[in-house]
């Protein structure tokens, strides 16, 4: 921090404490009246009792918190100046030769706390040291599970396997087993592409580079933190996919179809290549159109194809406004993202394009999602009751508006990230919803 | 045993944030923001591992000291307090050993603690911890907070009779 905003900074406190180190070799340190000379560039120091020495470096500090009872804190700032005090007609006067501090208002706590990752680094290595033994940080294993898999963000798999099974049923095939092993290879496969892009966002030095990772960007960040070893994460990367081709192949051998084993591969192909080399879609730009074929028509279609052997234009259909939403997901959760992607490489839509360009491309997929039911609709192919769908559009609206006010700061964005991801969740729990209404007429009728 | 002055130990229990000021290896004091605990006979500190530079300072220099000045953190107190002491930083397990010894403490002065909890996965290198226990050995106090005229003076019994 320059000596002149500190200066300007302390002014605002009420009083400072001085500190000091004594002849004992102890700290001193007193609270005192002060007032800044801001065209003298010095702090002028009431006396305390004891005197404030001008023989050796004291330092100044302005500190403040608000209590917030039951709650926490707010308003946290502190600022630190050191040098040499000289004696003075009421006091000591003292020209700052260096300073530091921090003001949560300027920076976030989170993203102090992800600045200081490095340090935490050096602390825990250096114990280990010491000890002889590993000190690393830890996590209760459930929670590190969901952290290192992104648990919560199996809505995205959930939302188009349902789809896909509800459109079979429609369609007359509909069998349980056939239908679980789906669901559960579905979400296997999914953990395993969130664990690789993990892997290779670690490698490419995006997490490193990431400042302000929130919950639902930034990645789960295990390596990074020493929760896990990139060992440890590739294994669990190979499980995951070794599960999920086993579940695909069961599914094979049990419904033998073309079409499944192409879906399956292609889905396997898109998902490694989503950050893995040699395509690194997510790198080039492509990485809303790969989440948007993997998590939209690959999924649903296979769902679908599972159950009836065939592929059929009606779940194509509805896998486009779900695959749209889906990649709306990505693409809002790279808004914070944008400047550590760009340091390591990582070129997606957010970071080649305009903060104006980004806002209006979001109303433009969005609208495009629920004009897709619309047009399904009208043209026969979907069934009339998905137009409950509509009731989620409100969601884009907000999430269009919160964009254009917090795009610059991650933390205000969160809520609109979660607004986002019910947005693909609830027009998708609408569309099975409607699905579910039509299939229900259907077997009364 | 207990020797501080009753404002002092009020002041210990009331405090949420206090200054504490170690010594850098160039010998140049440097003061962090924290919240004190008192247990009736040491002042016990805890530092993020993310925020350990203080912790690596006072394991090759254990002299601090601690100043109650702040009337908003410390509830309306007006009166102020500095205490010098000798620190040891305990990181056996910087992931677990920090609750047991001063988790009851931190809940009764700041019971939103329970919340942050809650929130470890979302900040797991937060909740890895160090406790900085302080042993006070020199005590100034202003009853009244004007810390222009000469504090009260109090010393550790080991201390006085050396």
């Amino acid at each position: 921090m320059q000596t002149d905003t500190a200066l300007a900074k302390l002014a605002e406190y009420p009083h400072v404490v001085v500190a000091w180190v004594d002849d004992d070799g102890y700290p001193v340190s007193v609270a005192t009246s002060f007032r800044t000379d801001a065209a003298a560039g010095r702090v002028l120091l009431d006396g305390p009792q004891p005197p404030i020495p001008t023989d050796r470096e004291i330092e100044v500090v302005g500190s403040h918190i608000r209590p917030q009872p039951g709650v926490g804190y707010d308003q946290r700032r502190y600022v630190s100046i050191w040098g040499r005090a000289e004696a003075g007609e009421r006091g000591v006067a003292l020209t700052p030769e260096r300073a530091w501090g921090w003001d949560e208002t300027e920076m976030p706590f989170f993203e102090y706390s992800e600045r200081s990752v490095p340090q935490s680094k050096r602390y825990l290595d250096q114990l280990s040291r010491e000890r002889g033994v590993l000190v690393k940080p830890r996590l209760a294993l459930g929670w590190l599970a969901l952290r290192t898999t992104r648990l919560p963000f199996l809505t995205a798999t959930f939302v188009p396997v349902f789809l896909g099974l509800a459109i079979a049923a429609r369609h007359g095939s509909f069998d349980w087993l056939t239908a679980l092993l789906t669901l559960i290879g579905a979400s296997l496969a999914h953990l395993a592409i969130n664990v690789t892009n993990d892997i290779f966002d670690e490698l490419s030095g995006a997490d490193a580079a990431n400042k302000n990772p929130t919950q639902f960007s930034g990645g789960s960040r295990v390596v990074y933190y020493g929760l896990l070893s990139m060992r440890q994460l590739a294994t669990l990367a190979g499980g995951l996919y070794l599960a999920a081709i086993v579940i695909g192949l069961v599914l094979l051998a049990m419904r033998p179809s073309t079409a499944l084993l192409l879906i399956g591969v292609a889905g396997v192909l898109v998902g490694y290549s989503y950050t893995g080399p040699p395509l690194k879609l997510v790198y080039r730009g492509l990485g809303e159109i790969a989440v948007a074929v993997g998590f939209g028509p690959i999924m649903l279609l296979g769902a679908y194809v599972v159950q009836t052997g065939r592929v059929a234009s009606e779940p194509f259909v509805a896998s486009l406004p779900v695959a749209i939403l889906i990649a709306l997901i990505l693409y809002v959760n790279e808004i914070p993202d944008r400047r550590s992607d760009a340091s390591a490489g990582k070129r997606t839509l957010v970071v080649r394009l305009a903060p104006s360009t980004v806002t209006r491309i979001y109303l433009v997929a969005a609208a495009l999602a629920f004009a897709l039911i619309v047009v399904g609709v009208a043209v026969g192919i979907l069934p009339w009751p998905t137009l409950i769908a509509l009731l989620a559009l409100p969601l884009a609206m907000r999430v269009h508006t919160g964009i254009q006010q917090h795009y610059d700061s991650p933390y205000t964005l969160m809520a609109v990230m979660g607004t986002n991801v019910k947005l693909h969740l609830y027009t998708g729990l609408l569309l099975l919803a409607g699905y579910l209404v039509t299939l229900a007429v259907a077997l009364l009728g | 045993m207990p020797w501080l002055p009753e404002g002092v130990e009020r002041l210990l229990n009331t405090a949420l944030v206090s200054e504490l000021t170690v010594i850098r290896a160039d010998g140049r004091a440097v003061t962090h923001p924290l919240i004190p605990l008192y247990d009736g006979e040491r002042i016990l500190m805890h530092s993020s591992t993310l925020f350990s530079k203080k912790l690596e300072h006072i394991k090759a220099n254990p002299r601090v000291s601690v100043s109650l000045s702040d009337p908003v953190g410390n509830k309306g107190l007006t009166d102020r307090a500095t205490i010098q002491g000798d620190a040891r930083v305990i990181e056996d397990d910087p992931h677990r050993q920090w609750e047991k010894l001063i988790l009851e403490l931190w809940r009764a002065k700041e019971p939103a603690i329970d919340d942050f909890l809650k929130a470890r996965v979302a900040l797991p290198l937060f909740f890895e911890r160090a406790v900085i226990e302080i042993t006070p050995r020199r005590c100034l106090y202003w009853p009244d907070g004007l810390t222009a005229q000469s504090p009260q003076v109090s010393v550790a019994p080991e201390r006085r009779a050396a």
